[in-house]
């Protein structure tokens, strides 16, 4: 490791150690937060209980799902908006704009619509996380250099093999962005419902412990999250970094 | 367009051209409209509402004191998020992109805090705060903050070194540098992370809302969420998406505007 790693280590654990004393001496009081050493405790203790596990695997599932429907569609929505030109200038302020509503409140419609279950938590996952891929696919085709396109038309490739071999490699460093905000929101939209209202899963087990003034709970099953969301995004910002190096421009 | 061969077109295709915009607008809110009309008929009254219902409670909302009470709680927990997200967001940016090791140190903590749920973090936000202005603002702080901070940090890495040594060489204090050199320098990059960090920052603060306060648009959404009251989820709902998209569309021009320079 270099010093630039060796510091950032050393920020966390003094920020970490900080907290920890804060809460230790009574600066902050248990009430409101409780020592990193007990969420830790506490992470430990939970994940030994069946019910905690069965509420992770109930999360991890949707939010695949979830992101698996919203890359999917987003890049196929993606393709059609920037093939129709007409359509995409009515629909991107709406895209944009999106982002700063909270669509959520879409949610009781959702289980109207699919059912108290995984199915609306998923619609409504799908609802934020495919924003993203629509808008970074219309970009990454956007960016496409006419002259490779023209150079394939040149070498007389098919439009199958101009769309395999020239557009998507050019367009990938956008596609790889896209993907990972559909994974952030997909995850922001299936916790958040699960909050809301739902049958199980992570969102809903720290929304009771938080009703049960259960502060170890919750902080434990904060923690499991930061961990969780941390871990999935150091990797997609590793790979998405690989890609843009791999694949040039910024 | 411009090309001087370009056939001579009637001044009828012209005025088509020139309306054709609005034309397609003006098809897809009638799909809109359409396609909302059938799921209604699906769905039922149930938390869902029709489109004439929804447009008759805007007219309700637009002549009730009360809503005009909420809209001004709103935006004053908005005008501070953005206050404390663009000032925080530019000081801590700053600094960061002025020290190259710095900034490299803070990059990736940077963006796994921006792309935490923030929506877990409510609890915490209220055990902090309590339920309130206080809460609200924090809460649209939270959201807004990073992109101003990571675009401000990565337009001041990238300014040419030249600049940066000029100012050295010109015996400038840290702020003097800030201030009349890095800023104006970066500046394009930083208005791109402000109109983010202010789309973010009314998400936050109405987020805020939905679950920890008892006053604001948010709150009355929420509240509207919980009597299944479909017509004015959808309203506000509507709402609040004009709003975005005017704040979107004005910080947008200007952007490209900066960008141009």
């Amino acid at each position: 490791m270099n010093a630039v790693a060796w510091t950032r280590v050393a920020v966390i654990v003094g920020f970490v150690a900080l907290i920890e004393a804060l809460c230790r001496f009574g600066a902050i009081k248990p009430f409101t937060l409780i020592a990193p050493s007990a969420m830790a405790v506490s992470l430990v203790a939970l994940l030994q209980k069946p019910d905690v596990r069965a509420d992770l695997l109930f999360t991890g599932v949707n939010v695949a799902i979830t992101v698996a429907i919203s890359v999917a569609g987003g890049f196929a929505a993606g393709v059609l908006l920037h093939r129709f030109a007409r359509a995409r200038r009515v629909v991107s302020p709406l895209l944009a704009a999106s982002y700063a509503v909270p669509m959520f409140v879409f949610y009781p419609v959702m289980i109207v619509l699919f059912g108290l279950g995984r199915w609306s938590l998923i619609a409504i996952g799908v609802m934020l996380g495919i924003v993203g891929m629509i808008v970074n696919t219309i970009d990454g085709l956007d960016r496409v250099p006419r002259v490779y396109t023209k150079t394939a038309a040149m070498q007389r490739m098919s439009p199958l093999a101009t769309t395999l071999l020239v557009v998507l490699p050019a367009a990938t460093p956008h596609l790889v962005t896209g993907v990972k905000l559909a994974v952030t929101y997909s995850i922001t939209g299936v916790i958040a419902g699960e909050f809301i209202l739902s049958v199980a899963g992570l969102g809903r087990a720290i929304a009771l412990a938080y009703n049960n003034l259960d502060n170890a709970a919750m902080y434990g099953l904060l923690l499991v999250l930061l961990i969780a969301t941390t871990a999935i995004n150091v990797a997609i910002h590793a790979w998405e970094s690989r890609m843009h190096r791999i694949w040039g421009q910024a | 367009m411009g090309k001087p061969d370009a056939p001579d077109l009637g001044a009828g295709v012209i005025a088509a051209r020139r309306w054709m915009p609005l034309v397609d607008s003006a098809i897809f809110v009638l799909l809109i409209l359409v396609g909302w009309q059938l799921l209604f008929v699906r769905v039922g009254n149930d938390g869902f509402a029709s489109p004439g219902e929804t447009i008759g409670r805007l007219a309700t909302l637009a002549f009730n004191a009360g809503f005009w009470n909420n809209v001004e709680a709103t935006a004053v927990a908005f005008a501070w998020a953005c206050v404390f997200a663009i000032g925080g967001g530019l000081v801590v940016g700053l600094l960061l992109g002025a020290s190259r090791f710095a900034g490299e140190v803070a990059d990736p903590i940077l963006n796994a805090l921006a792309s935490l749920p923030k929506i877990t973090l409510y609890p915490v936000i209220l055990l902090f705060f309590g339920l309130g202005l206080q809460a609200k603002v924090a809460f649209g702080t939270i959201h807004g903050i990073f992109p101003v901070i990571i675009m401000t940090m990565n337009g001041v890495r990238t300014i040419k070194p030249v600049v940066r040594k000029t100012a050295r060489v010109l015996r400038l204090s840290l702020w003097e540098t800030m201030r009349t050199v890095l800023l104006p320098a970066a500046l394009p990059e930083i208005f791109s992370g402000v109109r983010v960090g202010i789309a973010l920052a009314l998400l936050g603060t109405l987020i805020g809302e939905l679950f920890a306060s008892d006053r604001g648009i948010g709150f009355l959404l929420m509240s509207y969420v919980n009597r299944q009251d479909g017509a004015g989820v959808i309203a506000l709902t509507v709402v609040l998406f004009a709003v975005a998209v005017t704040i979107g569309s004005a910080l947008l021009a200007l952007d490209a505007r900066l960008h141009h320079r």
